[in-house]
């Protein structure tokens, strides 16, 4: 698989704190990959670096091989979607919170028209379409969430545990529909969760982020049967929490 | 009861008769706090944009200062603005001691604390990942501006409403800066204050109610653009 997005020399700090440390790293094209680690491992930071949301400090980020500097930043984080743990929808309806990122690109009221309504059908919506977006439960908030990342048709989607506040059905449930939406539109994904049940589900390859390193990286599977030394203590709490 | 009953008549009888003095002075009291509201909302609502969105040195001294300004006696401003503009003054030169024009910057000056604070303090309140959020959803830096000034909209017109509460009512700068001269700089607060003095209560109370329609009129218009869509 292709290199999408490459890091290299991450170094970022809050004061003299180091927060993320990352020599280099690459997000392969159309994989799906799990990003885990206890709290303030640098999970976030991370996924803002790689989605051009923070500056990568000292480092560089290159985009399918080119490097992207301030000039290319807009342009290239318009290929990228971001899905948050907390909705933080628009005061607006569902439909105009869904069709956000379509207007933000200038799209024809068509275009956004028909997207929006194929993105609801697609996320079991389309009766919310009217509704104001601060009127709706977890579940529905977080579907429409989803829906204003995924309309944007990215070439990277980043999820930053979408599912963590949800109730057990409902997270089950809007699981399985995104991992039919991601398989079906073959869309590369970084998926940060603090859950093992859904990296396991949703990723094929897992890095495990500690103390702002990146200390095992692998196909999911492998890293978490077979966790190094660096990765066993927070792996192992889990499967033991597991078994 | 009985006084009160008497200043309504005279009241609906003044704005019936269309007694050009009252339509004068109701028209520049609408001249002026509309002015001054503008330009308060104009300077107002970008500063404390800024002030709310962006960190800097010294920025915590400012939100204090505005937070103080926002409890400034307008006499107190009336009486600045008076020295400033007073023959021997800074800025005499301009000539604008006893025109509408002093009325405004007076009442720019209290309002402006109010607009910029309350703005600010709308802008603070704004989850930091909801500005990352839309930044993720592809927008420049104008439409991301946009957007939360569209999200901050409740609080932004609470702050223009309350501004404008505060120039409308005012009487103690505009009286000291216009002079309350009649034809020129006098308005409905000073015209109360003027016929109270000569023991006319039956007019003042007639100018009060005209006032406060005003008042609630424009408060009306500004609230319900506030408040507009959020019952859906």
């Amino acid at each position: 698989m292709t290199s999408l997005i490459t890091i290299e020399n991450i170094e970022i700090k809050a004061g003299d704190k180091p927060i993320l440390s990352v020599p280099r790293f690459e997000l392969r094209q159309g994989e799906v990959l799990g990003v885990m680690g206890p709290n303030g491992a640098g999970k976030s930071t991370l996924l803002k670096t790689l989605a051009l949301l923070a500056p990568p400090g000292r480092g560089s980020v290159f985009f399918q091989g080119q490097e992207v500097g301030d000039v290319l930043a807009l342009e290239v984080r318009r290929k990228f979607a971001v899905a948050l743990q907390q909705s933080l929808l628009l005061d607006t309806s569902v439909y105009h919170n869904i069709a956000i990122g379509l207007k933000l690109r200038n799209r024809s009221r068509k275009e956004i028209k028909e997207k929006v309504a194929y993105w609801l059908e697609v996320f079991k919506i389309s009766h919310l379409s009217k509704k104001h977006a601060y009127h709706l439960s977890g579940g529905e908030a977080q579907r429409v969430n989803l829906a204003r990342a995924m309309i944007l048709e990215p070439e990277v989607l980043f999820l930053d545990e979408p599912f963590s506040a949800l109730d057990f059905p409902t997270k089950v449930q809007l699981l399985k529909d995104m991992k039919q939406v991601v398989e079906n539109t073959k869309t590369t994904t970084v998926f940060i969760s603090h859950d093992l049940v859904e990296i396991k589900y949703f990723t094929q390859r897992l890095i495990i982020l500690m103390d702002g390193e990146i200390k095992q990286s692998g196909p999911t599977a492998e890293v978490l049967s077979s966790p190094n030394e660096a990765a066993a203590g927070f792996i192992g709490e889990w499967s033991e929490l597991l078994s | 009861m009985e006084l009160l009953l008497q200043g309504l008549r005279k009241a609906i009888e003044m704005i019936l008769s269309g007694d050009p003095v009252i339509l004068e002075i109701t028209w520049r009291t609408l001249k002026v706090s509309l002015t001054a509201i503008m330009i308060s909302t104009l300077i107002g609502l970008p500063a404390g944009m800024m002030l709310g969105l962006i960190k800097f040195p010294g920025r915590k001294l400012i939100l204090t200062l505005i937070n103080i300004g926002m409890g400034l006696p307008p006499v107190v401003a009336g009486l600045w603005i008076t020295l400033l503009l007073w023959r021997s003054g800074p800025l005499s030169d301009f000539e604008l001691l006893y025109t509408p024009t002093a009325i405004i910057i007076a009442q720019t000056l209290v309002s402006l604390p109010i607009v910029t604070g309350l703005t600010a303090t709308a802008f603070q309140q704004i989850n930091e990942k909801l500005i990352m959020q839309i930044k993720a959803l592809g927008a420049t830096k104008i439409q991301l501006v946009l957007i939360l000034l569209k999200e901050s909209r409740l609080a932004i017109l609470a702050g223009i409403i309350a501004g404008f509460g505060r120039v409308i009512a005012e009487v103690g700068a505009a009286m000291m800066v216009g002079g309350n001269i009649s034809g020129e700089t006098r308005i409905l607060t000073t015209s109360i204050v003027m016929e109270v003095s000569k023991g006319n209560f039956d007019i003042a109370l007639a100018l009060s109610f005209i006032l406060m329609t005003i008042a609630f009129l424009i408060t009306f218009c500004l609230t319900y653009l506030q408040q507009r869509k959020r019952s859906q």
